[in-house]
């Protein structure tokens, strides 16, 4: 019997996971990419906290937002920063967006038996300044794409973005880039909208929505209220 | 005489026909669809002049709200409220019979229906069923004998308080009762310590959610506040709005069938635009 | 994690994995609800003094709320012994921490985060500290209120709540708390939550014990009884209410 699953048939009123909910969404713009989060951290009907931030810098372009089990995904931050100081320490240089990508599905894939439950999207700006964003699943399958939600909500805020910034199809020859045709300030203004939306109708999702733009000149942070019912 | 039974049409009540059948296929491992549970915050308090009851509007469907706006305040008399947790369909069932039975009953007798008949009714058709029928319930009327609040679980026992809390909200809502609630309380504290037990379970409970419904009863009538607080409005609209461009979805072929003309239209129709 | 992998019973459990391990499976002697708030000066906390073996009350002056160096406060629901465990790991962290004798020393930030590690390094495990912890502090002026939970999901607040404590105080708390409470404004808080718990979670028992920490340093006062009232006229002929029915 593998170990894991012995162990869950000791402990039946013992679980080593929790969902601790919450929405991730990441938009990849020409020159930008927004990544946000909502601030609720819950477990079953209960909220622990209102203000949680979900989201994290991994390197000076590259942000990672998380759902999921709180534990798991602050470990599986941890695990990153490290990573990082080491990859920075080797190279003298931040880790590019693309590289963090591949870094993370490695490190989710490393715990494929006993996995990180944490569902995540990285979003920042490739080598050449484009927006990028990836999205995983907790076992480290993923892929790069203009868009995605992921989290608690995810099922309802995808089919709009797929309305609104339907992303290139990847068989079509030439290739085009995963980008959406929005400018930054319509992207974060859908971002808002999408998140108020996921309010109204996902218990798990809630209290105030953070959101992180990446471009040139930088980061840049905002807060919008949303439901607190 | 033993024939008739035969063919007496059937009386009322529920339909067992596939228990077995059901329960051999979630043995198998199938999965029963899920019901609409009002995961909800109801609460009642009994004040100088009467009862009042209060309730939450969210309706949920695992973790969907699936009703922003629904009702859990069930008439059962003219006298006599009832708030509802649980599986929606018991609920509205369970109230709706009850109901029904305490209208024959005001007609057969001609007197106004009193709390504890509703509370026998109700608490013995759940005891019958076992528990299956998943109503918890907030009971509150004013009679001849005066005001009356009870709760009852879904079991079929009942409890007679002086302020009481059901629903996945129950706990919030029982917080602010057990630190506030004072005896002899007046209409306006009694409105207030309800409306501040139900919006604790709406912002503290993630089953419990969007408006505070609130009815008062007294000996003199019932003062139905729907909506009574609106604590939740959206935080954001989109200023840009949305357009749907044609073409999202291929075409892959397209015929025009013409409908038959039956009606002469006739040219510049006041019906226009 | 020295002090776990120094430990001869745990090493043992980790490679007898699979059949006779010793693990808490469930636990036997536990404590409910602890509260915390942040005011003014500080951090406050409050747990009553019981500790119940299954549903008995079977110890009723455990003390629940310790200090931990010179500016953390632990507070703890659940397994008992869970907790002296980690009182211990605390001990020698605590020990080691100051034989460096470097003038410096470890605030609620790093005990917090220390306790994270071990909670979930044990859920790791599949062998948890049966608990949930509160811990708060104030070090360089800088107030820390945080919780754990046994499988390590870990957050700060300005108020927190273990157990039952996250729903029935965290909604007064929500309402009543503010960052600029008196010392007074605090405990009557803290005092009124306790109130609720006392009348609504079955293991709660009326003897409570408030501890505070500030700048100045821990103080764990003396355990105290809280007025309780039944004096509603509803409860004094429960059934007069239900004449009529059966």
């Amino acid at each position: 019997m593998a170990p894991v699953e012995a162990a869950t048939k000791q402990h039946a009123n013992w679980s080593p996971y929790d969902n601790n909910g919450g929405t991730v969404v990441a938009i990849a713009g020409g020159n930008y990419c927004v990544v946000a989060a909502d601030t609720r951290m819950s477990t079953g009907y209960s909220i622990l906290t209102r203000d949680y931030s979900k989201i994290c810098q991994l390197a000076d372009k590259s942000i990672m937002a998380s759902s999921g089990f709180q534990a798991d995904v602050k470990a599986l931050q941890k695990h990153l920063a490290a990573k990082h100081l080491i990859y920075q320490h080797q190279h003298n240089k931040q880790m590019s967006c693309p590289a963090m990508a591949q870094l993370l599905s490695n490190t989710l894939y490393y715990k494929r038996f006993f996995p990180y439950y944490a569902f995540n999207v990285l979003g920042g700006l490739d080598s050449e300044g484009k927006g990028c964003v990836f999205t995983y699943d907790a076992v480290g399958s993923y892929e790069r794409v203009g868009y995605s939600a992921q989290g608690s909500g995810a099922t309802l805020i995808t089919p709009v973005l797929d309305n609104q910034l339907k992303t290139p199809s990847p068989l079509l020859l030439p290739a085009k880039d995963a980008i959406t045709p929005l400018s930054e300030t319509e992207a974060v203004d859908m971002v808002k909208d999408v998140f108020a939306s996921a309010a109204e109708r996902d218990i798990y999702t809630g209290d105030r929505v953070e959101i992180v733009v990446v471009n040139s000149e930088g980061i840049r942070r905002e807060y919008v209220e949303l439901r607190k019912d | 005489m033993a024939k008739a039974a035969v063919d007496v049409p059937p009386k009322g009540g529920f339909s067992f026909d596939l228990c077995r059948r059901n329960e051999m296929l979630v043995k198998k491992g199938a999965e029963l669809p899920k019901f609409r549970k009002t995961g909800t915050t109801i609460v009642g308090l009994v004040f100088k002049d009467g009862v009042i009851l209060g309730a939450d509007t969210r309706a949920t469907e695992g973790p969907i709200v699936c009703d922003k706006n629904c009702e859990k305040i069930h008439y059962m008399a003219p006298n006599i409220y009832c708030c509802g947790a649980g599986t929606a369909a018991d609920t509205e069932a369970v109230t709706d019979m009850v109901s029904s039975q305490l209208a024959l009953h005001r007609y057969a007798t001609g007197r106004e229906s009193r709390v504890i008949t509703a509370l026998t009714l109700l608490k013995s058709h759940l005891f019958s069923y076992q528990g299956h029928v998943s109503a918890a319930l907030v009971l509150g009327g004013v009679d001849v004998t005066g005001p009356h609040l009870h709760t009852i679980y879904p079991h079929g026992s009942t409890d007679t308080l002086p302020f009481a809390t059901m629903g996945s909200g129950s706990l919030a809502a029982m917080a602010m009762f057990e630190s506030r609630y004072k005896e002899g309380m007046t209409r306006e504290e009694g409105i207030k310590l309800v409306c501040d037990a139900i919006c604790s379970g709406i912002f503290n409970d993630l089953g419990s959610g969007s408006n505070v419904d609130v009815c008062v009863i007294t000996k003199d009538g019932k003062d139905y506040l729907r909506n009574h607080q609106l604590p939740n409005p959206r935080t954001y609209v989109s200023t840009r709005g949305y357009s749907f461009t044609k073409g999202q979805t291929e075409v892959l072929s397209t015929k025009i069938t013409p409908m038959k003309e039956k009606v002469e239209i006739i040219e510049g129709d006041a019906m226009e635009e | 994690m020295d002090s776990l992998a120094s430990d001869p019973v745990n090493q043992c459990t980790a490679t007898s994995f699979e059949m006779d391990s010793q693990r808490t499976q469930y636990p036997y002697v536990t404590g409910t609800s602890v509260i915390g708030v942040k005011y003014e000066d500080g951090i406050l906390m409050a747990a009553d003094t019981g500790a119940s073996y299954g549903s008995t009350l079977r110890y009723k002056s455990v003390e629940r709320i310790k200090p931990v160096g010179k500016h953390s406060l632990l507070g703890a629901s659940g397994e008992i012994s869970d907790f002296q465990e980690i009182l211990r790991y605390l001990d020698e962290l605590i020990l080691y921490d100051n034989m460096w004798d470097d003038g410096n020393s470890l605030g609620p930030k790093e005990v917090h985060s220390y306790l994270n590690r071990v909670m979930y390094n044990r859920r790791n495990k599949f062998n948890p500290l049966w608990n949930s912890l509160v811990l708060g502090g104030v070090k360089n002026g800088k107030k820390y209120l945080g919780m754990v939970s046994m499988i390590g999901v870990h957050f700060e607040d300005n108020h927190v709540a273990t157990g039952f404590g996250n729903h029935l105080a965290r909604p007064i708390l929500r309402d009543e708390w503010r960052e600029d409470m008196t010392f007074e404004e605090a405990v009557k808080l803290l005092e009124k939550c306790m109130l609720v718990l006392l009348y609504r979670d079955r293991s709660a028992i009326n003897k409570l014990q408030i501890a505070k920490i500030t700048e100045e340093g821990v103080t764990i006062m003396p355990p105290y009884a809280l007025k309780t009232f039944w004096g509603f006229s509803a409860f004094e002929n429960p059934t007069k209410g239900a004449e009529g029915s059966w």
